[in-house]
This record gives C-alpha cells, sequence and structure tokens, in this order.
C-alpha cells in the first residue's frame, strides 16, 4: 500500500502544498536529544520521511504530545506542536482537531502517557472517534523518570520501584483500543521503517481515531524487550503479520512457501496458532479489518503475550468507517449558522430575550 | 367584600416546600411576574444537593425567597416578610428565620400524625393557640391549599395526586393576588409548559386562578397589597439568573472578539447550566464539548485555543482542582483562556447547591510555580454578564487564562437587568500573528526572517497568537521553560528567573488598564471603609445603607478585578481609618491586602452557605465604626481637622 493509492479521507479538509515536500523541511532546527540508539529516532526519521508524501501544507499540521522521552518528538519537527502535560495530549487534540477542520493533528505518547496517567483521555478520544492519529510509542518500561515498570510490563519485572517483581497485570494496548471502540487499530515495529510508514499511511488516509502501537527499543532501561519480534532468527515465528485479505499465515515456510504456522478459530471462542500441515488451509481465518464487529480482531490482539514478549500479531488490527465526533459537532454548527445573519444583530436578540420591559 | 389596599414599598416572600413541590418554579413564575409589573427585585433559590430527598423530610425542604420592592434594592433579603410553607418540614425548616409578627401562610393538609413526625413534630403546631404558639407568635393563616386545589380541577379527571400537585400553582394564584402581580405572564407561561398535556396545562392553569380567586372572596384575607414600580435607569429590562447572563456574556465574548467560543465542560453545580446554556447557542459558532473529565474539559478548551478559538472552560472549585496543572501550561503557553468558577461551600465536594467565595486563594496561587493568574469577579446576577466579557478581553488581550469567580448566590439568583446595547459592549482584536516577526542579520549580512512565539508586545507584554494554518509561523511550545524571545526549551538559570518574572509582570500590566475604582462615599467623611468583592456586593451595599440610615458615614469599594488589584486600591486604603472585609470565607481578600498594601484590615467572616445579612452586617460596621472614633468635627477655629 503506497501513499498516492490511498484517498486519504482521514485528510479531507485539510489544504494541500503547492509543490513536493521534502524532509528537511519537516526537520526543526532542535537538536535531538534522546539517548543513542533509542528507538524513538528510527520512528522520527520514519515520520520526516512520510509527512512530505501526504502532500499538506505544512503550518496545517499539528504534532500534540503529553510528557515522556517519546512526547518530546514535536519538537524535532518543523510543523505546529504543543509539548502538552502528562497524559493530557489526546484531550487537547480533540480541542485542536474539533475547532479547526483544516488541520491534520497527530498525538504521540508513551505507554505510561497514554496508557497509565492518560488512560482516561485515550479510550474516550478512541470511543468518539475524533480524527486524531495517536502514535503510542510502547517500550514497557517509564524512561525519563529512569526505570520504573509501566502499565505494559511484563509481570514480574523488576525495576526500581519494584525490586521483588511487578505484581501489575499489564494493558494490551491493542485489546484496549478495540474494547474502547477505535475504529482504526494498528500495530508496528520501530524499527521497520517500511511497515510502519505503511502504517502511519494508512492511520492517516482514516477518517477518525487511529491508534498506531509502535513497539519501540528503549536501549538504556528494557533492551531487547522486543527482541523477539526484530531479530531475524526468531521474528519469523514470533511476528504474525495481518494483510487484510489474506490468512493469517507466519513461521518457517512450510510445502506451499507460505507460513506453516496459522492462526484458526479456537473451542474457546478466540483464535489460536495452529500447525496449516495439521488444520489446512481452508481452516484459517482470513483477516479482515473492515469488520464491523470487532470480535476478532480482539481475538487476535490476544495472541500477544502478556509476559516477556515471544509472539505479537503485528499490522492493522481493525479499520472501520464511523462518523467522527469533529465533523459531526462542525456539522451541528455549520447547519444551526446558516440562517444566522449578522453576529451582532443576532447577539441583540438573544441577550433580550422575550419578557422584557422598558423604562422611560 | 371590598378589600382593603395597603402600600409597602418592600415585601420578601419565601415560597417553602418539598424538593418535589415545584417551589422554585412557583418563585421563579412570581419573580417573572414582579419583573413584568417593574418592580426591582432579587432572588435567592435554596435547594438540597439531593434531586429527591426522602419526601417530607428536613433535608428535602427547597425553598425560594424574592424581593421586590418599589426602589433600587440591593439583595434578596435577609428575613422574610412572608412565609409560604407548603409542609410540616418547609414550616420547620424556615421558621427560625422569621420575625415575630411577620406573616405565615400554611398549606394544613399535611400536617397530619405521619408528616409532622417527619418533620420532627411531636404535635401538631397548627392546633396550638397558648402563649408562644405560631397563632400567638405571627399572623397565621391555616389553609387547605392541597385540598383547594384538587376541589378546583377535579373536573379535569387527573389523579388525586396529580391534581394535588398544581397546589403551588393554588399558591402562586393567591400570593399573585395578595400582591397585585400581572397574571398573564404565568399563564402564557403553562399553556406553554404543558402545551403537549392538555389536562395537566387546564389543571395547572386553574388552579392559578382558583388561587387568584380564592384571595379575592375569602374573608381570611383582608388586605390586598400594593408595590408600585421602580424608579429604574431608562433602559429595556429582564430578569436574569448569574449563570444566564454569564452565558450570554460568554457568546458575547465570541461575538465582540470574532472569534467563535470553544466550551470544554465536565457537569458540576452550581455551574452546569452555563454549559446547558451555551449548548443552545450553535448558531452563533458555539462549540459545547462536554469533556469525559474536567481536566479533559480544560485541556480541549486550551487545545481550542491554541487552533485560534475562544476556550473556555465551567466549572465549580472541586473542578479547578483538577484543572490546576492545565491552568499552569496555560500561563506557561501564554494561550487565551477563559475558566469559569461558579463557587460552592467546600473543600471537597462540600456543599454543592450552597454559596461560598473560598475560591479565591485557589484562584490566586493553586498552581505549581509562579504561576499568575488574572481574577475577574461579578457582584449580581446581571453582572455576570459584564465580568465574563472582561474575562474575554482579558484573555485575549494578554493571551493569558484568567479566572472569572461566580458563586451559587450570583448563578443561581436573578434580578433585573438592563440589556445593554450591543454598541456599548467592548471589542477585542485577536490580532493572530500573520508572518515571521523577527529578522536575523548573518556576518555576512544576509537577512532571514523568522518567527519567534515569545517575541512580546511593549505595552501589553503579550506574545503572539500565533494559529495553525498561517504559513511562516510553524513553532512549538510546552510546558517547558522557554527561551526569552525564541520560545525554545531553556534551562539556562538566568533565562528562567526572567522568564518568571516576565510573567508576572504581564499579569500586573494588565492594572494599567482598568479603570479607577469607585469609591462610594457619599458624605465624604467616612473614616470606616467596606471593601468586598463577588456577590457580597448586595449585602455590603444594604448593610452601608442601613448604616448611612442611621446618620452614620460608612464608604463602600467593591473590587472587579482580584489579580492584579487596580492601581488606585492601595492609595484608596490608605485614606481610612479603618477597612472591613466582609467575604465568605476566612478572610481569603483580606490576607491579600494586608500581604500587598500592609493595611490590617478588619475581617467579617461567614461561612455557613448563605449568603450575608445585611443587617448583622450594618451591626458590624457600627460597631467598627464605634470603635473607630467618630467623624471629625469642625474644630474652634471652623477648620476641619485632618483627615488621614
Amino acid at each position: 500500500m503506497t501513499t498516492q493509492e490511498l484517498p486519504f479521507p482521514g485528510l479531507a479538509g485539510v489544504p494541500t502544498a503547492d509543490g513536493p515536500q521534502n524532509r528537511k523541511e519537516y526537520t526543526s532546527d532542535q537538536e535531538v536529544r534522546w539517548c543513542p540508539g533509542c528507538g524513538d529516532y528510527a520512528v522520527l526519521a520514519a515520520v520526516q520521511g512520510f509527512l512530505p508524501e501526504l502532500g499538506l501544507r505544512r503550518e496545517n499540521i499539528v504534532f500534540v504530545s503529553g510528557i515522556g522521552c517519546s512526547s518530546r518528538f514535536p519538537y524535532y519537527l518543523d510543523t505546529f506542536g504543543i509539548h502538552s502535560i502528562h497524559g493530557r495530549a489526546p484531550a487537547i487534540a480533540t480541542g485542536i482537531a474539533t475547532a479547526r477542520e483544516d488541520l491534520s493533528v497527530w498525538v504521540v505518547t508513551g505507554d505510561g502517557d497514554a496508557l497509565s496517567i492518560g488512560g482516561n483521555h485515550l479510550i474516550h478520544a478512541m470511543r468518539r472517534n475524533v480524527n486524531l492519529k495517536i502514535l503510542l510509542f510502547n517500550n514497557r518500561i517509564y524512561g525519563l523518570t529512569k526505570g520504573q515498570y509501566s502499565p505494559t510490563s511484563e509481570p514480574g519485572k523488576i525495576t526500581k520501584s519494584t525490586p521483588l517483581g511487578s505484581v501489575d497485570h499489564p494493558f494490551n494496548p491493542v485489546s484496549l483500543a478495540l474494547g474502547a471502540e477505535a475504529t482504526f487499530v494498528a500495530r508496528t515495529i520501530d524499527s521497520d521503517r517500511k511497515h510502519l510508514t505503511s502504517v502511519l499511511s494508512a492511520a492517516a488516509a482514516h477518517r477518525g481515531t487511529a491508534l498506531v502501537e509502535i513497539y519501540q527499543n528503549c536501549p538504556i532501561f528494557n533492551d531487547g524487550a522486543f527482541d523477539a519480534v526484530k531479530d531475524n532468527d526468531t521474528k519469523v515465528d514470533a511476528i504474525i503479520p495481518l494483510v487484510h485479505g489474506e490468512p493469517i499465515r507466519f513461521g518457517a515456510p512450510g510445502e506451499d512457501g507460505l507460513g506453516s504456522k496459522g492462526i484458526v478459530r479456537s473451542a474457546s471462542g478466540g483464535v489460536e496458532v495452529a500447525q496449516v500441515a495439521e488444520v489446512g488451509t481452508d481452516a484459517l481465518v482470513v483477516h479482515d479489518a473492515h469488520n464491523a464487529d470487532p470480535s476478532t480482531a480482539f481475538a487476535l490482539s490476544r495472541l500477544t503475550d502478556a509476559g516477556v514478549l515471544h509472539q505479537s500479531p503485528i499490522g492493522i488490527f481493525r479499520d472501520v468507517d464511523r462518523p467522527t465526533y469533529d465533523d459531526q459537532a462542525r456539522q451541528q454548527i455549520a447547519q444551526a449558522g446558516q440562517d444566522q445573519g449578522d453576529p451582532q444583530v443576532a447577539l441583540a436578540g438573544l441577550i433580550s430575550g422575550s419578557d422584557t420591559w422598558t423604562i422611560v | 367584600m371590598a378589600k382593603q389596599v395597603q402600600q409597602l414599598d418592600r415585601v420578601i416572600i419565601r415560597f417553602a416546600g418539598d424538593s418535589g413541590d415545584g417551589m422554585q418554579l412557583t418563585g421563579d413564575r412570581f419573580t417573572q411576574e414582579s419583573a413584568a409589573f417593574g418592580n426591582d427585585l432579587a432572588t435567592f433559590p435554596n435547594f438540597p444537593a439531593e434531586i429527591r430527598a426522602p419526601q417530607g423530610t428536613l433535608p428535602g425542604v427547597s425553598s425560594f425567597q424574592v424581593h421586590f420592592a418599589d426602589h433600587d434594592i440591593l439583595t434578596a433579603g435577609d428575613a422574610p416578610d412572608v412565609l409560604v410553607a407548603m409542609n410540616p418540614a418547609a414550616l420547620k425548616a424556615n421558621l427560625a428565620d422569621m420575625v415575630p409578627g411577620t406573616a405565615i401562610i400554611v398549606d394544613s393538609h399535611d400536617f397530619s400524625g405521619r408528616n409532622l413526625a417527619k418533620a420532627g413534630y411531636e404535635s401538631n403546631p397548627l392546633d396550638d393557640d397558648g402563649p408562644g404558639s405560631l397563632a400567638a407568635t405571627y399572623n397565621l393563616s391555616v389553609l387547605d391549599l392541597t385540598g383547594m386545589t384538587v376541589e378546583a380541577v377535579k373536573e379535569f379527571g387527573l389523579s388525586r395526586k396529580d391534581a394535588a400537585r398544581a397546589k403551588n400553582m393554588f399558591a402562586l394564584g393567591l400570593l399573585s393576588w395578595m400582591y397585585g402581580r400581572p397574571t398573564e405572564t404565568t399563564i402564557d407561561f403553562l399553556t406553554a409548559r404543558f402545551a403537549k398535556a392538555p389536562d395537566i396545562r387546564d389543571a395547572n392553569i386553574t388552579a392559578f386562578k382558583a388561587g387568584w380567586n380564592f384571595g379575592e372572596t375569602t374573608e381570611a384575607f383582608v388586605v390586598q397589597y400594593e408595590i408600585k414600580p421602580a424608579a429604574m435607569p431608562v433602559g429595556t429590562y429582564r430578569n436574569i439568573s448569574g449563570n444566564l447572563a454569564l452565558a450570554y456574556g460568554l457568546v458575547a465574548g465570541g461575538v465582540q472578539t470574532g472569534l467563535p467560543v470553544f466550551l470544554g465542560s465536565y457537569p458540576i453545580t452550581p455551574a452546569s447550566d452555563i454549559l446547558h446554556e451555551l449548548s443552545k447557542h450553535k448558531r452563533f459558532g458555539v462549540t459545547t464539548f462536554q469533556a469525559e473529565d474536567e481536566i479533559a474539559g480544560i485541556g480541549a478548551a486550551l487545545g481550542a485555543s491554541f487552533a485560534g478559538a475562544l476556550g473556555i472552560t465551567t466549572t465549580s472549585g472541586p473542578g479547578i482542582a483538577l484543572k490546576s496543572e492545565t491552568i499552569g501550561l496555560a500561563v506557561m503557553t501564554e494561550l487565551p483562556l477563559v475558566i469559569i468558577d461558579v463557587q460552592r461551600g467546600g473543600p471537597s465536594t462540600g456543599l454543592p447547591t450552597k454559596t461560598e467565595q473560598a475560591d479565591l486563594l485557589q484562584a490566586m496561587f493553586g498552581r505549581n510555580g509562579e504561576a499568575p493568574v488574572p481574577i475577574v469577579a461579578p457582584q449580581s446576577p446581571g453582572d455576570c454578564f459584564s465580568a465574563a466579557l472582561e474575562a474575554v478581553r482579558i484573555a485575549v488581550t494578554y493571551r493569558t487564562p484568567v479566572m472569572l469567580l461566580s458563586d451559587g448566590y450570583l448563578a443561581n439568583g436573578s434580578e433585573p437587568w438592563r440589556i445593554p446595547e450591543i454598541s456599548e459592549l467592548p471589542t477585542v482584536d485577536p490580532a493572530f500573528a500573520t508572518g515571521p516577526n523577527k529578522v536575523s542579520v548573518a556576518d555576512d549580512g544576509t537577512e532571514t526572517h523568522t518567527f519567534w512565539p515569545y517575541l512580546r508586545d511593549e505595552e501589553t507584554l503579550a506574545r503572539p497568537w500565533a494559529i495553525p494554518g498561517t504559513p511562516g509561523i510553524e513553532h512549538r511550545i510546552g510546558g517547558l521553560e522557554k527561551g526569552d524571545g525564541h520560545g525554545n526549551i531553556s534551562y539556562d538559570p538566568a533565562n528562567h528567573d526572567y522568564m518568571v518574572r516576565i510573567r508576572q509582570a504581564k499579569v500586573d500590566r494588565i492594572a494599567e488598564s482598568l479603570p479607577p475604582l469607585e469609591v462610594d462615599d457619599p458624605s465624604g467623611r467616612a473614616r470606616v471603609l467596606v471593601l468586598g468583592w463577588g456577590s457580597t456586593y448586595g449585602p455590603i451595599g444594604a448593610a452601608c445603607r442601613r448604616v448611612r440610615k442611621d446618620g452614620l458615614d460608612v464608604a463602600q469599594v467593591h473590587l472587579r478585578h482580584l489579580n492584579p488589584f487596580p492601581k488606585d486600591l492601595g492609595e484608596i486604603l490608605k485614606r481610612y481609618d479603618a477597612v472591613m472585609i466582609p467575604e465568605m470565607n476566612l478572610g481569603q481578600l483580606s490576607l491579600l491586602i494586608r500581604a500587598k498594601y500592609l493595611v490590617d484590615v478588619v475581617g467579617y467572616n461567614q461561612v455557613n452557605g448563605m449568603p450575608l445579612k445585611a443587617a448583622e452586617l450594618a451591626e458590624a460596621i457600627t460597631d467598627l465604626i464605634a470603635h473607630t472614633g467618630p467623624v471629625p468635627t469642625t474644630d474652634a477655629t471652623g477648620e476641619m481637622e485632618a483627615v488621614k
């Protein structure tokens, strides 16, 4: 999928640039200050490379972030940006997106920012389906506060605040988003630029809230958390690729050259991994991202390990249409204001009301 | 029989009943009738936080007090002249406010076993006629209002329960007769309100007329009262509550700045009515966003402000506590934002439906770091309109969050309001940034034009309002400290010190735009000044009038601006030998005044969830005058003694 093929309904109303743009135009003059080797660099590079492809006017793009390592992101892009307060980026972005149809609004957040302190705003943005693109950098650790466990850390994790191991059960961000009835939910990996870019394109094309979980390595406090899906030796068994319209297969190639493992319906009502040779190709679940019923998407999301990561579906879990909050709110105002006339005359009528008396 | 007509200059009536008895509606209709008649008036609704507290109990009592007069009045009155009590609990809950000799009209219908017990009466107080009894102490009228209502509406075939529900309209009809109120507005209102339920409509109108006719024919009442219209300044008037005036002021703020209004709000008593009202006015480009919580409400409003809308959030004290961090972000990002705090009794959940002024220090200081926020306060229900416009003016002109402190008394109280001409209202140009504002010259003489988001206006010290969609001014802002001018992140110690001071200086600079204070000192000889803010204006003004009526001199100043204080306040304070500050808190303005001006003010503090009583305050002022000493008189030489 390339950006050129996309109709980009998600960006309807945002003015387009007069000519081609390049990544340099999207790079601010501020020195990037993440730790060496941080996964955030790869995501920044991907976004700086991807934004020019959207062909939007740069001044009509807004990045909003909360607090945390990833939330420094807006400083490095030469667009409009707000580095706000912890957890509140979706709320602030909701105001921006609702007030202005002509802006492309992006939220950059982390697992602590989005799922812990900002959990409430995140789920409500998704249920409202505000036209926001939310990039959730999940490194399964608190980085900026120097290494406490996060709401996505595996149970038993030993950190500064959990010397005997964490007894918290983690969120699965994709499951959470699907539960909050998000209309677009995807997962990608910081180091897979091609896949990351394709998911960002699809998110931009989607009208409504797009939640993109990005597995992002923190080399300082949680190095290797995603090695299973990154190492060439293991990723073939770890990544369960979700491609719309395709049977879900992974693992070492079987006799037909495709993955020897596949996803089938389980007796419990969910899905499970099976050997294709044993169940046959007809039994495999064909991925349908546009299914209005999120049940299968949710079942797929449960294939992600809650503990140390050994396998995880990667791709677009869900991409369905639902009217957005901001479009509908603007529509109500546009309809109400059709016969407005001079606002000062209307104001005079409003404040007078119907029950008046005059002293002469 | 012919009725006598007696002239009165003012009357205070309190309608009291169970929460479900429709007392708020009754009071509101009586108010509208009085407004239409041309009296000056002030109202005080008082109701429990519970929607339907247990029926017939003391906590379930709801009341509505209306004070109407043939002259300019300032408060809803300390104590009623007439109490209408619809059940035993309403009688018991309100009796303490009744002065002996005043009138009490009781619906006797519910004065029986269980209902008496629920109100805590061991026996029927209406049956007692001994010394100290109700009958002996008050001008008591015992009437079966419910029974007469049911009888009057029986032709409509309603259930007994539904029929009895019209008793409030019977009571309204009776009181409307007694005080010569015009009835058309109420009949029109009932016709419209119950248009879809003709039986209920007809029953209510019939009950209302029956109440009137009962007054006209009964021998129980021989006197009808007349309160002439008040002489008020020329203009067109309407009756308006504080929350409605505030909502209109915010709509006007949008119109007068040319900005779309964006309200982010979460429902909370007693501020929700502003959300309800603004949600009706989409045709003015008003967006109302009912957020998932208080934090999201202000967050979305701030986001909308960043995007170029007039961001507003409305709440009460507990909501401000939750919004504090975002207010700090608004201080740091220097974006316009209007924050409405309709104060209620605190701390914590406190008294949701009662009034208080105890959020002043929260508004002033309730944030981390040095985070100055301008504060304005309305002084009466109608004044909420202009206070809202003033908050908008400051927010847009100075690119700053502004706190507006209303309270429960203003929010729900109402008064006649002279409707302003739109041409009288101030306009404010948002003056958005249009392009680069900074020219840098390199060593080789080449010029580069860039945008500096924190380059300040010399007069106001405000930074540019630079909204997305404008080419050439792309920039990033946030909660981290800004470098002066360029606005990039700066951890430089000297820069932080400078930025802290410049943010304070910007707020202080607002004082340059404020008009001189109005000092109400009619004789010019007062030695005692009473200083107030917010909804205490009415009680303080009424108390000062009482004191002056007794031949004493007192001056009154009321503050619209709590931060910054007007420039002439310090000089005015020093003109008086004693300064009293009445507040519905433990002395929050007193603390600020003492700290800033080193004036040893005398506090008059009441925190009981109720407005101040003018009579009690007048006594305190009189005591202070006595303590301060007599007014300087001419000495033997005929020269005035120097007044300090």
